[in-house]
């Protein structure tokens, strides 16, 4: 747990000048928790965090009714967050301050989470990067998170924007080195203090048991079995040191680049070029210490390649048929080792591939499917649709919405990962094929589309521990590279790609078409998106397992000192108190009815049945006969050289797909059972409340979906209030009574932007747009008719 | 008459007089047959005729007061066919003034009142362009009779003119005697352009709409598409110029005078939606009916133009979706505010439905004179007695009622979107979740609180049976007595 005075505010005091208590001992702020009745708002640090430089005199730009006015304060900047200590923090709402996050305040922005810094000299925004030569009179911030702060300096001593300014610039853009992050000094500070809290039962998979476990759950222990053959990352080892020395390479590369950029303003991105492919290159699968591979597999196998070549298990359906994914074997020329290779690809194919009763269906991500360049750019295209400075840019670029929309691409990739998440689902659920995904590295679209598939599939998923125990499994021990696809150490902007924010965007798709499937809301995914960027969680915060388990001293050469115990972010209790907590909380959701035996004995039969009858099956599809041929495919993937594009006619693969789709769509949803999205044009939508959040024209003053939600919610506590009256009279006792906390009581005026619009609108105004009418092109002619064809002249 | 561009789907193979018979029964004005709303036996325990009556309603308004009057100088339709037989107009403004202000507005749509404010009495009023022509004439009695207008509010200085029709279109009418009041001759008044255009680009709009929902709904390039119909774009200028209007009424700024062409189209847009964000009796289901009924049936939008009841001739120019624009905008409305209004998307839908099915003669005819002469109340069935006799159905049960507030939608294309239950619900592949699983739980926990009430209810029955007799347990009943109903 975090020290109190963290919490509470104005702890961390007692020492006269806050901007030297580097190591605030949790007690002392224990201690100081009274003093808080100061004036001067004062600057709440994490155990572990150091103020770096301040600014004081600073105007913070707050929005408010389409007017801007300013607010003084200093704005700091520590190891951990850029802060703003203003002057007005009272003026807040009740219900407002109730969602607050324990850990980063309305005004405090993570270094991670900055993503942007312009300056604006005589009126021109300008990006803000290396060694500045003249300082701004106002500085725009833009934050991952998709909140913008503007500073105006103009008020500020020169010597402490020089300061504040090259700060800033320097804590969030200059490389770091992994083990100079925030999370290692707080971890350190905060030693004695994390409890993990008792109540959270997510799954980490990072033992033998957890992975046992799921097997267990979801009845794949006949055909799979949990490895321990990585353990202590014995695999990885070989290629360990080559990839420290790459890492350390790497670093002192940004950092002369950085430097370099200091001198000369040329663009970074072309001098980042050549280096991005070394780096590529020799990036390895990075393996947990345990996994799962088909029980048949010879555990030798996995150690030829690191790892590479294997087939690794992510889940298993109630048919039996199973996801599995690998990554490729490194790329050869040498002639000697791809006959090598092949006759290795060749083996572990036919252990899985068993016709009639396991049949495989290959599904390679690297090449017919997204790029990770197309991702990066199209996220960066759409979010600079929500980065809005002021209310004009605003209302300008509302007339072209949909076009500027459509034109950044992410709701088609969105719709194309859910539709190959459904093509998928059909194999395994209808075909009662075994999928193997294949991609470069597996830890990428491996991770999204194999979660997407789980998340369809499987109602345990859709559970907040189930759905957390998800990303556990699939990205964290999948070896999803966070540090790197979060660009947290800002060594590689080329390889910054929201990979897991696009997830986390065709889950809220899902969650938004069925709410009632999933026990979380859309404000846990919001939330959860934010935390990406908040380094005392170690979640988010390395690019493997194995490179945590190293540099967190749990492995042999470092057994003398203690293992540093890090925070998971799964800790909710962390961040919001427990009565925020119930915002994560889907009212909507129903715990799935207990099967009686009768049900369940005929699920099971009809399970049996689909097993026995496999010939039947593929003999819908008389292409998949050409077994011989199918190998040769996968081989010719793996080995990068890619010929032949489709493995099933497209034709056939589009009309089963059609099928299961409308077929499924033409029933009444079971939220327990399989789930698919719908992917029509008009049902992927913008997810507002992540994106529209922070921005006040879009605010619906009293509207929006809070506005049903809280209605809900307050019948909810009504029906609850009184069935605990009725068992009172049954007990015929006085029972305490207790409230239901509900955060949402008494509030009939709370906006759309709720829980996240601490920007306020005190005034009933409406906002509106101030752009007119954008031509209408080759419909001129009709506007300029008359609506009646009657001369009026002599009437 | 279900609207064909959406409805039903063509009949393939059908025989020669099959189709005669279609074309016969579709388009009975065509073949010198009666509406079937004239057939129709239908019967209802409501009579929906009875919702909307007049007097009541401007009484409901505080009207007449000193400064406005209820006339029926127009009771027998003389001094305008298209206007209903009874209006509101300003206290000093004579009969003869009417009269004389009829000759300087188009169709002789004088300017009348539509709403007034409950505490600042500013007013909505609304009529047809005024008589400009390219000369540019003027009127004295038309500049006083604003003036008039603008006095009944003493604090005002000025009356704001909303035009609905972007400038150039407002220009171009002078051409055809047409125009807009000027600076020169009204002084005390300022005039803002709305820029909504007329009706053949709404319809031309809802044409492309329909491409590319039907048969098949875009996928890949669904958003440019949208945005090529412009149909949203239409919705945001009319929600814009409506929240103006509300926000000028509100302030207590200024009374506000509606016009556009006609002053049946675009106005009756305008108004309507004004008075459904400043007034919440309108959010309600009869209040709503109340509204359509006044704003748009009684004041003569041309329903019979626009929809062509029974007509075969369905490239007539005079056709066009505003009324159906108008419910689009509604819907925006209750989409941003879920719980403003009483009445749920199926009430919209179910009007749509009937604006084109000609089983209720309820938007039958172009005006109230053509009705009565039809003797439409007495020969047809109301859509309001379908409705009103079933009214559970088209009830939101998350309804609050929350007087005196005024609701400003936000028109932003950030939260305008296609009214997909409505334009798209003959796709099967977008069939939407009926009802809507938050609904539906809702109703559920509704069911349950109720079951508990009435357990207490026995409970306590049975434990006030029990207290004749000397309590047994320690606690006392009498305690627990007075929290049973606080709640509710």
């Amino acid at each position: 747990m975090l020290g109190k005075g963290v919490v509470g505010g104005g702890g961390g005091t007692k020492a006269p000048k806050p901007s030297f208590v580097s190591y605030v001992r949790p007690e002392e702020i224990h201690t100081n928790e009274k003093e808080v009745t100061e004036k001067e708002v004062t600057l709440h640090l994490l155990p572990g965090e150091q103020l770096l430089c301040e600014a004081s005199t600073v105007l913070k730009y707050v929005q408010e009714d389409s007017c801007q006015h300013g607010v003084y304060g200093r704005l700091v900047c520590t190891d951990f967050k850029i802060a703003f200590l203003g002057d007005d923090e009272s003026a807040l709402d009740n219900d407002e301050t109730q969602f607050k996050n324990k850990v980063i305040g309305e005004n405090d922005i993570t270094l991670h989470c900055v993503d942007q810094i312009y300056g604006v000299f005589d009126e021109k925004k300008k990006t803000l990067f290396g060694q500045l030569k003249k300082y701004p009179e106002k500085l725009i911030i833009h934050c991952k998170d998709l909140r913008v702060f503007q500073f105006c300096l103009r008020y500020t001593k020169e010597e402490e924007v020089k300061r504040i300014v090259s700060g800033i610039i320097h804590h969030t853009q200059a490389p770091k080195l992994l083990k100079r992050l925030f999370l290692f000094s707080y971890a350190t500070a905060a030693q004695n203090n994390t409890v993990t809290d008792p109540k959270n039962h997510t799954v980490m998979f990072d033992t033998l048991k957890d992975w046992c476990w799921e097997l267990e759950r979801t009845k794949g222990n006949m055909k799979y079995k949990a490895v321990s053959v990585n353990e202590g990352y014995k695999v990885c080892e070989s290629s360990v040191k080559l990839k420290d020395a790459v890492f350390a390479h790497c670093y002192v590369l940004s950092v002369t680049r950085w430097l370099a950029s200091k001198r000369s303003s040329i663009n970074r991105r072309q001098k980042e070029k050549p280096h991005l492919y070394l780096e590529g290159d020799l990036r390895q699968f990075g393996l947990p210490a345990y996994f799962v591979v088909p029980t048949p597999l010879p555990e030798e196998n996995v150690q030829r390649f690191q790892g590479h070549g294997i087939p690794i298990w992510c889940w298993s359906c109630h048919n039996g048929s199973a996801l599995l994914k690998m990554s490729a074997l490194p790329k050869e020329q040498d002639d000697g080792i791809l006959q090598i290779q092949k006759s290795f690809l060749d083996g572990i194919y036919k252990t899985i591939h068993r016709p009639p009763y396991e049949i495989v269906k290959t599904e390679d991500l690297s090449s017919n499917f997204l790029s990770l360049q197309e991702i990066q750019t199209a996220y960066s295209k759409f979010k600079q649709l929500f980065l809005i400075d002021n209310s004009t840019e605003f209302w300008d670029t509302d007339i072209k919405w949909f076009s500027l929309l459509e034109s950044s691409s992410w709701l088609d990739i969105i719709r194309r990962c859910l539709k190959k998440a459904i093509e998928i689902t059909e194999c395994m659920e209808a075909q009662n094929m075994n999928v193997l995904l294949l991609e470069e590295n597996a830890s990428d679209l491996c991770c999204l589309i194999s979660s997407l598939v789980q998340l369809m599939m499987d109602p345990h998923c859709r559970t907040r521990i189930g759905f957390q125990s998800l990303i556990q499994k699939e990205w964290v021990m999948g070896g999803h590279c966070f540090l790197d696809r979060c660009n947290h150490l800002r060594q590689n902007d080329k390889e910054e790609v929201p990979v897991f924010l696009l997830f986390l965007d065709c889950v809220w798709q899902l969650v938004h078409q069925h709410p009632p499937a999933f026990e979380f809301t859309e404000t846990y995914l919001t939330v959860l998106s934010d935390s990406l960027y908040i380094p005392i969680f170690s979640t988010f915060f390395f690019n493997s397992p194995h490179q945590k388990d190293t540099n967190m001293g749990r492995e042999g050469q470092d057994t003398q000192s203690k293992p540093l115990n890090l925070l998971t972010v799964w800790d909710w209790s962390v961040q919001f108190e427990p009565k925020a907590q119930t915002l994560l909380k889907n009212p909507l959701y129903v715990e799935k009815p207990k099967l009686d035996k009768g049900q369940r004995k005929g699920m099971r039969f009809k399970h049996q049945r689909q097993l026995s009858l496999p010939l039947t099956q593929s003999k819908s599809s008389p292409k998949r006969g050409f077994f011989r041929e199918e190998t040769d495919h996968l081989i010719k993937n793996l080995l990068g050289k890619r010929i032949s594009k489709l493995i099933n006619s497209s034709d056939e693969l589009q009309d089963n797909f059609r099928e299961f789709y409308d077929s499924w769509h033409s029933k009444s949803t079971d939220y327990h059972g399989l789930l698919l999205p719908h992917i029509e044009g008009p049902e992927i939508k913008v997810w507002a409340q992540r994106y529209l959040r922070w921005i006040p024209e879009a605010q619906i003053l009293g509207g929006g979906q809070v506005a049903t939600l809280s209605k809900l919610l307050e019948m909810m506590e009504e029906v609850q209030s009184l069935q605990e009256k009725i068992d009172e009279r049954h007990h015929s006792q006085q029972a305490p009574q207790a409230e239901a906390p509900c955060l949402l009581r008494n509030s009939a005026r709370l906006s759309s932007l709720f829980p996240f619009a601490l920007l306020q609108r005190h005034s009933s105004k409406p906002v509106l747009p101030t752009s007119g009418w954008k031509a209408l092109g080759d419909e001129d002619d009709l506007a300029k008719r008359e609506d009646e064809f009657v001369d009026l002249g002599d009437v | 008459m279900r609207n064909l561009r959406f409805a039903l789907k063509q009949e393939g193979h059908s025989r020669r007089d099959m189709f005669e018979i279609l074309t016969r029964y579709a388009f009975p004005l065509a073949h010198s047959l009666p509406l079937f709303a004239f057939l129709n036996e239908e019967k209802f325990n409501v009579d929906g005729w009875t919702v909307y009556n007049p007097v009541e309603e401007y009484r409901r308004q505080g009207l007449p007061n000193h400064h406005w009057r209820i006339t029926f100088i127009n009771k027998c339709y003389e001094l305008c066919d298209t206007y209903p037989a009874l209006l509101v107009v300003p206290y000093r403004a004579s009969d003869d003034d009417l009269r004389r202000v009829a000759t300087f507005r188009s169709r002789n749509r004088i300017p009348v009142l539509s709403w007034i404010h409950p505490e600042n009495k500013t007013v909505i009023v609304r009529c047809s362009q005024p008589l400009v022509g390219m000369s540019g004439k003027r009127n004295k009695d038309d500049e006083k009779y604003l003036d008039v207008i603008r006095e009944t509010n003493k604090q005002i200085s000025k009356l704001t003119i909303y035009d609905a029709r972007p400038s150039v279109n407002a220009v171009a009418n002078k051409a055809t005697g047409g125009g807009y009041e000027s600076d020169d001759a009204y002084h005390n008044a300022e005039l803002f352009f709305l820029d909504i255009h007329n009706i053949h680009v709404m319809r031309e709009s809802l044409k492309k709409v329909k491409d590319i929902v039907y048969p098949n709904v875009e996928e890949s390039h669904w958003l440019s598409s949208l945005e090529s119909t412009h149909w949203l774009e239409h919705i945001k200028l009319v929600l814009t110029g409506a929240i103006q209007v509300a926000d000028k009424v509100s302030s207590g700024k200024s009374s506000v005078l509606v016009h556009c062409s006609d002053g049946w189209d675009r106005t009756a847009q305008l108004t309507s939606l004004a008075m459904l964000m400043l007034d919440s009796f309108y959010r309600s289901i009869e209040g709503f009916e109340i509204l359509v009924q006044k704003e748009w049936i009684s004041f003569g939008h041309k329903f019979a133009s626009r929809i062509g009841h029974g007509d075969k001739n369905h490239t007539d120019a005079d056709r066009s979706p505003i009324f159906l624009q108008f419910i689009d905008c509604v819907w925006q409305m209750s989409k941003q505010f879920p719980t403003a209004f009483e009445f749920n998307e199926q009430f919209l839908i179910i009007i749509l439905d009937h604006l084109y099915s000609c089983r209720f003669g309820t938007f039958l005819f172009n005006c109230e004179s053509a009705r009565e002469r039809q003797k439409v109340t007495e020969r047809t069935v109301s859509l309001w007695s379908l409705i009103n006799s079933n009214k559970e159905k088209f009830k939101n049960p998350f309804y609050t009622k929350e007087i005196n507030r005024v609701l400003y939608p936000v028109a932003s294309m950030r939260h305008l979107e296609l009214w997909v239950n409505y334009y798209i619900r003959w796709n099967p592949r977008i069939k939407q979740q009926q009802p809507n699983p938050v609904e539906q739980r809702y109703m559920e926990l509704l069911a349950l609180r109720d079951e508990y009430i009435k357990r207490l209810e026995e409970l306590q029955l049975a434990n006030s049976a029990k207290l004749s007799d000397p309590p047994t347990s320690p606690s006392s009943p009498s305690q627990m007595m007075p929290h049973v109903q606080t709640h509710f």
